[in-house]
């Protein structure tokens, strides 16, 4: 924690400030934890930023990447990071010190809107709070751990674990997919398997072909068999969270188990960030806006807010803005519930005039947008909420890559296309969705994975340097099942060289 | 107050020297794949620094954007070799990792792993000479430098504070303080001491591959001396039959035909020395490129320039012969059977296709001259 406090702290005017904003921010319902602002320069925000918040993180080449991408993006005048808010309990929020007063004035009512998403969105409910000690404490063991193994030995593990992270099972924490272990269950060791037999029933003997026939005999055993066979195989079902199946089953060291779960960790822990963009970005800007034009601003700052307001608010032909969607759609959907526009009767209804000014007086717009952003995560938002008229209205679009002519070009203005492209970018947070299958494929112990098509290839240079990350961790032949040009593959590396195997349709047409 | 991330950064600029380092040969013969940028950074792709994941790839990129268009309009251009590249996601292809690493830098990596020597200069010591540059904006200045967009938006803000804004209304009027003014510095610019002439033959038989050979070549031999010489002058000939000075641009995109005479370049190049070039106070570096055709009478007054007046004033004469299925070579067994291949000042070298560039280079510059 003490690298934190060496920041500044608010002057006597911004604490002011602040007061006032968390004042506003109350009244109307945002609920948060104790937010703890610190005022850093942009050299020092953009180092925080590239550890993802946490200055205290454990030490790596890509925080210095992605530190070097931001601070010439700033220098150069590419782009600017006004705020950095950090989930925890309190809440760490990293204003810029260049600022203006108007700035940090609807930074700070920003801040105070992604303080309240993290404390009530329920895809942030099972992260941690105290992730600021946790990720200081990641960062002492890896250090230690490159202290007495050697900084490139351990770095290159990270690399390996990375190349996964994303392998990992992003409902697992509010479902529960297995049984915990429980560690004070013994087995008896005489409680050994027996080997399967099938049901008989007593009978006399001459009735015995027909009380127990062989043939549901034999159908039951095999029966059991299978079970028996499901149960020896490893995992019993695919399996999302490949990262703990790793952890648990792969031969690695104490050191590299301890790193490997680092990562994991951390990866669970920033992943309803990426799973909410959206939602937590147009709530955080739906509520600056709201308390900055009704409360917050003087005449001087006009000027400033909206020059703000123009810059992370303006839509782009070829990358949707989160906060401008966010925002707009969080305002949509007060508006539709105020005027109760929306159910059977308002579906059912052709009347374009009639939908225009649909007014039933219903008033619940605020309380349907705070239960909007308690339940939702992006996926479910864009599908429960963005509408035809939306769409027509903010005219949005769909684009893809025109092999041809080498452009991205527009593809359709259709809603049902745009919507399904928007769907399937926010699927799985935009990744391929892959399981582990069989640890012990051709039972030789290779490790095979599937994934599972939906239409889109992998990108197949990727893949083969993920498998090679993939056997440093699992140290036997590893396996992809996919799709490449329209016919079923399986790439495998085996620790020397790449294979590809089963794209028997591309060779009978070539043939 | 001292960053950890400065010791990350360090490691990542490591690694990424040590791409380079270890690719050094695939950048150098593709030269094109360096963007130049500004005047001292060059930018280079490195596209596996990427931690790889599972992802989708080249069919599943595309998103959704807003705004106006057509369905069928293009709306950014894609990365024309695809792999590698781009991301799934909403945003559309994004680039490749480009490192920029400064000439300077560039030029040591090239420097270590080509083993060139550093060059002895003669002549003066540099002579500084200040330049202005105009970096902010100030509240007092001559008119003629008034910032105008900047001055509005003052004087709005001011409007607003005092409530004398009004919207019917709209007019903005600044008053005296609101106005801005641009304002300098003076940067010191060495003055140059190092000149490169580059000669070119551009007759019929150099065709646009050749043309690419040569300037990538010149590309890494101006990288090269750049990080010698505080400052560096850059003069470029081309000739056919008859011979000019031109820009750097004619000089890469020129296509004449007729014949060849490589003695009116050297013409060129006499008059261009002596008339701006003074060879006591300046390290002259000669460079031709051609396919080693001439025509055959002008040996004789070629061989004789050469001798008599460009190589005692040239720290460096390089003959760079680029292998050309229309050209003879013959030039480069001539001069090779007139001066020895081990001359002083004359270097030789046959370039025989882009993978020979490397090779050249090492054999031009490899004699710290």
């Amino acid at each position: 924690m003490t690298a934190l406090h060496r920041f500044r702290s608010l002057t006597s005017e911004m604490a002011d400030i602040q007061r006032q904003m968390e004042e506003h921010a109350r009244r109307y319902g945002l609920d948060f934890f104790n937010t703890i602002f610190e005022v850093v320069d942009h050299d020092q925000l953009s180092a925080v930023a590239a550890y993802g918040g946490f200055p205290t993180r454990y030490p790596h080449w890509r925080f210095g990447m992605e530190y070097e991408q931001l601070a010439k993006g700033y220098s150069y005048g590419l782009q600017k990071i006004y705020e950095l808010v950090i989930n925890n309990d309190p809440c760490y929020a990293y204003l810029l010190a260049s600022n203006a007063v108007t700035d940090h004035k609807l930074v700070m009512a920003h801040v105070y809107g992604h303080c309240d998403f993290f404390k009530n969105n329920a895809w942030f409910a099972h992260t941690s709070r105290k992730m600021i000690d946790e990720m200081a404490n990641h960062g002492n063991r890896i250090r230690d751990y490159m202290d007495r193994f050697g900084v490139e030995e351990v770095e290159s593990f990270i690399d390996a674990c990375l190349s996964v992270e994303d392998l990992i099972d992003l409902h697992a924490p509010h479902i529960k997919r297995r049984d915990e272990k429980n560690q004070y269950h013994f087995t008896d060791a005489t409680e050994v398997e027996e080997e399967p037999t099938a049901t008989r029933f007593q009978s006399k003997r001459y009735m015995d072909s027909f009380i127990n026939p062989r043939a549901a005999l034999e159908h039951e055993l095999a029966q059991k068999k299978k079970e028996l066979e499901k149960k020896e195989q490893l995992p019993s079902e695919p399996q999302r969270d490949v990262m703990l199946f790793l952890l648990e089953h792969a031969p690695l060291k104490p050191w590299q188990v301890d790193v490997l779960s680092i990562v994991r960790d951390e990866a669970y822990y920033f992943a309803p960030q990426a799973q909410t963009k959206i939602m937590n970005e147009g709530w955080a800007t739906y509520w600056h806006s709201t308390i900055m034009t009704r409360h917050g601003m003087a005449d001087s700052d006009l000027v400033c807010y909206a020059d703000h307001c123009a810059g992370t608010l303006a839509g782009s032909r070829t990358r949707l803005n989160p906060y401008k969607l966010g925002v707009e759609l969080y305002r949509d959907i007060e508006d539709r519930w105020n005027r109760g526009a929306f159910g059977d009767e308002f579906d059912a209804c052709d009347d374009y005039l009639a939908k225009r000014d649909w007014d039933k007086q219903l008033g619940q717009g605020r309380q349907k947008i705070f239960e909007v952003r308690r339940i939702h995560n992006d996926l479910t938002f864009i599908d429960s909420y963005l509408t035809l008229d939306f769409c027509r209205q903010h005219k949005l679009f769909s684009f893809g890559f025109n092999e041809d002519s080498g452009y991205y070009e527009i593809e359709s203005r259709e809603f049902d296309k745009v919507k399904q492209r928007l769907l399937f970018n926010l699927t799985n947070v935009g990744r391929p969705i892959i399981y582990l299958k069989d640890a012990n494929y051709k039972n030789r112990g290779e490790l095979f994975l599937e994934h599972r098509f939906s239409g889109v290839e992998l990108q197949s240079n990727y893949a083969q340097d993920t498998l090679v990350n993939l056997y440093r961790l699992w140290k036997r032949p590893v396996h992809i099942e996919t799709n490449l040009e329209e016919s079923s593959v399986t790439l495998s590396f085996d620790g020397k060289e790449h294979s590809r195997s089963g794209d028997t349709k591309k060779q009978g047409a070539k043939g | 107050m001292v960053m950890k991330i400065d010791r990350d950064a360090s490691r990542f600029k490591q690694i990424v020297r040590g791409k380079i380092r270890d690719n050094l040969r695939k950048y150098v013969t593709h030269g094109e794949m360096i963007g130049r940028k500004g005047n001292d950074l060059v930018s280079i792709p490195l596209p596996q620094l990427d931690v790889p994941h599972f992802r989708y790839g080249q069919n599943g990129r595309g998103g959704v954007g807003q705004g106006e268009g057509e369905v069928g309009q293009p709306i950014a251009a894609g990365d024309p070799d695809g792999e590698g590249q781009g991301q799934a996601g909403s945003d559309a292809g994004q680039h490749v990792l480009e490192v920029d690493i400064s000439l300077d830098e560039l030029a040591a990596i090239l420097g270590d792993e080509l083993q060139l020597p550093r060059i002895e200069p003669k002549g003066k010591a540099n002579i500084n000479q200040d330049k202005v540059r105009y970096t902010s904006v100030r509240r007092v200045g001559p008119e003629s430098l008034r910032h105008f967009r900047r001055t509005y938006v003052e004087a709005l803000k001011r409007q607003l504070t005092e409530g004398t804004y009004k919207l019917a209304d709209p007019r903005v009027i600044p008053h005296k303080d609101d106005r801005r003014y641009r304002s300098w510095e003076s940067v010191p610019e060495p003055v140059a001491n190092a000149v490169i002439i580059y000669m070119m033959d551009v007759s019929g038989s150099m065709t646009d591959e050749q043309k690419e050979v040569v300037r990538t070549e010149s590309f890494w031999i101006d990288t090269w001396l750049r990080s010698q010489y505080k400052g560096l002058e850059r003069r470029y000939i081309i000739h056919d039959a008859a011979a000019k000075e031109v820009d750097e641009h004619t000089f890469y995109h020129t296509r004449e035909s007729g014949g060849t005479r490589i003695s009116s370049a050297y013409k060129v190049c006499q008059e261009l020395v002596k008339a701006k070039f003074d060879p006591a106070e300046w390290n002259i570096y000669c460079f031709q490129f051609s396919d080693g055709d001439n025509w055959g009478e002008d040996n004789r007054a070629a061989l004789a320039m050469l001798k008599d007046s460009l190589m005692p004033q040239s720290n460096l004469f390089c003959y760079g012969q680029v292998e050309s299925p229309y050209g003879s070579g013959e030039y480069y067994r001539v001069l090779d059977e007139a001066f020895g291949a081990d001359h002083e000042t004359l270097i030789l070298s046959e370039i025989e296709n882009k993978e020979g560039i490397y090779d050249s280079i090492k054999k031009f510059l490899g004699k710290g001259k």
